[in-house]
């Protein structure tokens, strides 16, 4: 092997183990940080995991939302139209999230069965509901065509 | 009858494109000089009837033409006119006319500035971006016409959303675009290259300066979203890792990728063929931007329509523009090889390393904002990937880019040894003192910009406090050394909205150092709250406070935030762009070809 093939098939080499090693990097992070969706049957169901965050959607539950008096937690009950879960979060709600409302909230599964909320998400359409939501709920027959 | 003359403008301007596409390609197969020359006529007149399509959707607007269905899901009549003019691409048919507006720009700019440029060449890259044109005219009058006219005619508008009357989203759009479809051209040069079988010096001299340009106002556009995201959408942060920004950002990825890669086949002729394949990827992943953006399969605020005919006209769109290209790569790529070899350590595995790095950075994106996708469609679960793989991945991939910028330039081209890089280290630290050309300070330039934009990242990363609170009129709350007041809050009347108007006083020691005035703001109509931050910049730290909602007894939930060092990430994105632009403007890509050097 001549010197340039050498230093050539060194450089090949070197590149290949690179990007081998930034894809299992890759893989490595995606997996950690891969966060699945639940309606509230399922996590009535005990599907939801333990210690890692996932994120749930719904409906917000008329009349549901208190508010403590002295702090910005707030809780309310999100539902499915199935089974309903309640929410607890700290922090200011986005401007769209009414109660009637489809809103997706990420976090964990307290063992009282309350999820503890680090993110509410309400989309920002009065109109728009999320997709995820929508397939959740019972589907109502498609209205005729007319 | 203005709206109808736009309708037909249209469909003039398809039959155009038509003609624009079949001719040169066909003529430059069967030999037929005739066909040839109909590019540029075709091109100019395509052009001229697209441009007018744009000017009567516009005049709907600014007349308040509410029997166009368009015009009435998107305006009203209490809309200010900057917001009557921005609000042409305030929607989904709008969105696409402009794209195909600006398309039809690009196409005059390069059959405008073509002196020198082989005839065959012209026609070749005016057909392919014929045929791009085709493809979006045909998915707006088929799919998405803005000039619809609604029956019996709407008495006023349903508005624009409010979210997108801001002066900053109002040029959002044509810029990104302006970039996506600036790849056009790049794209539409690649393949020329291919048909032709060969990517010589010529081509370089015109590919070079249009990517550099498409570059930057893809650059600028990612960064007025980025930037209206911190102040419009009210939370403060600059980044989300949302989607819609993905698809931005896979295309610029690739698009900063390719300006390295072709500095490299300018210089030594080498990598042709990977500049071509890049070239490809990054056209293809701004067509793939739009389908996500365009087709409602993604969720964001960018997502006009849920309509399913759209994302599936693209997606056939994409996939023929894909199959085509890659399968002319795979016939055609072996021709382009030559270029001289290189050592380990020199200026060209420097750019290579660069190349990898910003593909991979690329591919981890890709990946992430696609899977959850094909997860979904495939029916397997809905999973999302939230910013910490992100982050992960593009942060110390971004710090070993940093790095090789600041190294990879002060190596020379073919073989270089560490005696030598040493010399230049040293060399460099008197850097003004070189003579350099004006790509040559464009470089320094977007380098120093992207130092600019990873110190505002790491700062405001770190450094930055923030808190959602609780406060009554009259409290204080203490953030960093800075005193925030509380001292009162009143109903104002805006424009076209009315508003909760918050007062704060901010001190720091015994000094008033500044006073913001945030606001609730409600546009009536389809009543949705809008959060306006009031937010004191300044070049070493933002002070910032939005409003929530109004709680019990009179107080208010608030979110405060210092932000050290936030408005680098903009100002690093504009010397970026400043860089690329000074480097387009070299004036050995403007002489005409074939003159003297």
């Amino acid at each position: 092997m001549t010197p340039v093939r050498k230093k050539r098939l060194l450089l090949i080499l070197a590149l290949v183990a690179g990007v081998g090693i930034a894809l299992a990097l890759v893989l490595q992070a995606f997996n950690q940080n891969m966060m699945f969706y639940y309606a509230p049957k399922e996590i009535k169901a005990g599907k939801a995991p333990a210690n890692h965050d996932f994120r749930v959607g719904g409906l917000v539950v008329k009349g549901s939302m208190q508010r403590d008096k002295q702090s910005l937690e707030v809780r309310f009950d999100v539902t499915d139209l199935t089974e309903t879960v309640t929410v607890s979060y700290t922090g200011i709600l986005p401007d769209l999230f009414r109660e009637g409302q489809g809103i997706i909230a990420r976090g964990k599964l307290l063992p009282d069965g309350v999820i503890e909320a680090s993110e509410v998400l309400a989309k920002h359409d009065e109109n728009y509901m999320p997709p995820e939501v929508a397939s959740s709920l019972p589907q109502t027959p498609p209205k005729e065509a007319k | 009858m203005i709206p109808e003359l736009g309708h037909l403008a249209l469909i003039l301007a398809l039959l155009m494109a038509l003609v624009q596409a079949i001719f040169p390609l066909a003529g430059s197969w069967r030999g037929k000089e005739q066909w040839l020359a109909l590019a540029k006529p075709a091109a100019q007149a395509q052009t001229l009837f697209i441009l007018l399509a744009y000017a009567c959707l516009t005049y709907a607007f600014i007349t308040h033409d509410f029997s166009v269905k368009y015009v009435a899901g998107t305006s009203h009549s209490s809309l200010p006119l900057l917001y009557r003019i921005s609000g042409v691409w305030g929607a989904h048919e709008g969105s696409l006319l402009l794209w195909v507006t600006l398309l039809a720009v690009w196409t005059l700019a390069v059959s405008g500035f073509n002196r020198g440029m082989p005839p065959l060449m012209l026609a070749r890259v005016l057909g392919v971006m014929g045929c791009v044109s085709v493809g979006f005219l045909l998915f707006l009058l088929v799919t998405s016409n803005p000039f619809e006219r609604l029956v019996p005619a709407s008495l006023n508008g349903r508005s624009l959303n409010p979210l997108l009357q801001d002066p900053g989203l109002a040029f959002h759009p044509p810029m990104l675009y302006m970039g996506y479809v600036g790849f056009a051209v790049a794209f539409a040069f690649a393949i020329a290259a291919m048909l032709e079988g060969k990517l010589d010096a010529v081509w370089i001299r015109w590919v070079r300066p249009w990517t550099n340009v498409a570059w930057v106002f893809l650059t600028l556009g990612i960064a007025l979203g980025s930037w209206w995201a911190y102040y419009e959408l009210g939370w403060g942060g600059w980044w989300f890792w949302d989607p819609v920004e993905n698809a931005s950002l896979m295309p610029w990825l690739m698009g900063t990728a390719l300006v390295h890669s072709l500095a490299v086949t300018e210089k030594r002729g080498a990598f042709k063929a990977w500049t071509v394949l890049l070239a490809i990827s990054a056209f293809s992943l701004s067509l793939l931007g739009t389908f996500l953006v365009r087709s409602g399969v993604l969720t964001s605020v960018h997502a006009f329509a849920n309509d399913p005919e759209r994302g599936v006209f693209i997606l056939a769109f994409l996939a023929a523009v894909v199959g085509v290209s890659l399968t002319l790569y795979a016939v055609k790529a072996h021709q382009m090889e030559g270029g001289q070899g290189f050592q380990a350590l020199s200026r060209e595995s420097g750019l290579l390393m660069n190349n990898v790095i910003l593909t991979v950075m690329a591919a981890s994106v890709l990946l992430g904002t696609l899977y959850p996708l094909v997860l979904d469609a495939l029916a397997v679960g809905k999973i999302s990937v939230g910013p910490p793989y992100f982050n992960a991945i593009i942060v110390p991939l971004g710090l070993l880019l940093a790095v090789l910028m600041l190294l990879g330039p002060l190596l020379r081209w073919r073989q270089d040894n560490l005696r030598q890089v040493g010399k230049s280290l040293l060399a460099a630290l008197l850097w003004w003192r070189h003579k350099r050309s004006l790509s040559g300070w464009g470089m320094w330039l977007a380098h120093l910009g992207v130092v600019v934009l990873m110190v505002g990242i790491t700062m405001t990363s770190l450094y930055s406090s923030g808190k959602d609170v609780r406060m009554a009129v009259r409290q204080h709350y203490l953030l960093d050394g800075y005193d925030f007041h509380f001292v009162g809050i009143k109903e104002s009347v805006g424009e076209n909205y009315l508003a909760y108007r918050g007062t704060f006083d901010i001190h720091q020691g015994d000094q008033l150092v500044s006073q913001l005035l945030p606001e609730k703001r409600n546009y009536g109509g389809q009543s949705m709250p809008m959060t306006e931050a009031g937010i004191d910049g300044g070049l070493f730290r933002d002070l910032f406070v939005a409003l929530g909602e109004p709680l019990d007894g009179g107080t208010w939930s608030l979110r405060i935030y210092h932000k050290p060092f936030i408005r680098w990430i903009w100002l690093g994105t504009l010397l970026m762009a400043l860089g690329g632009l000074l480097a387009a403007l070299d004036g050995r890509y403007w002489r005409k070809v074939g003159g003297a050097e």
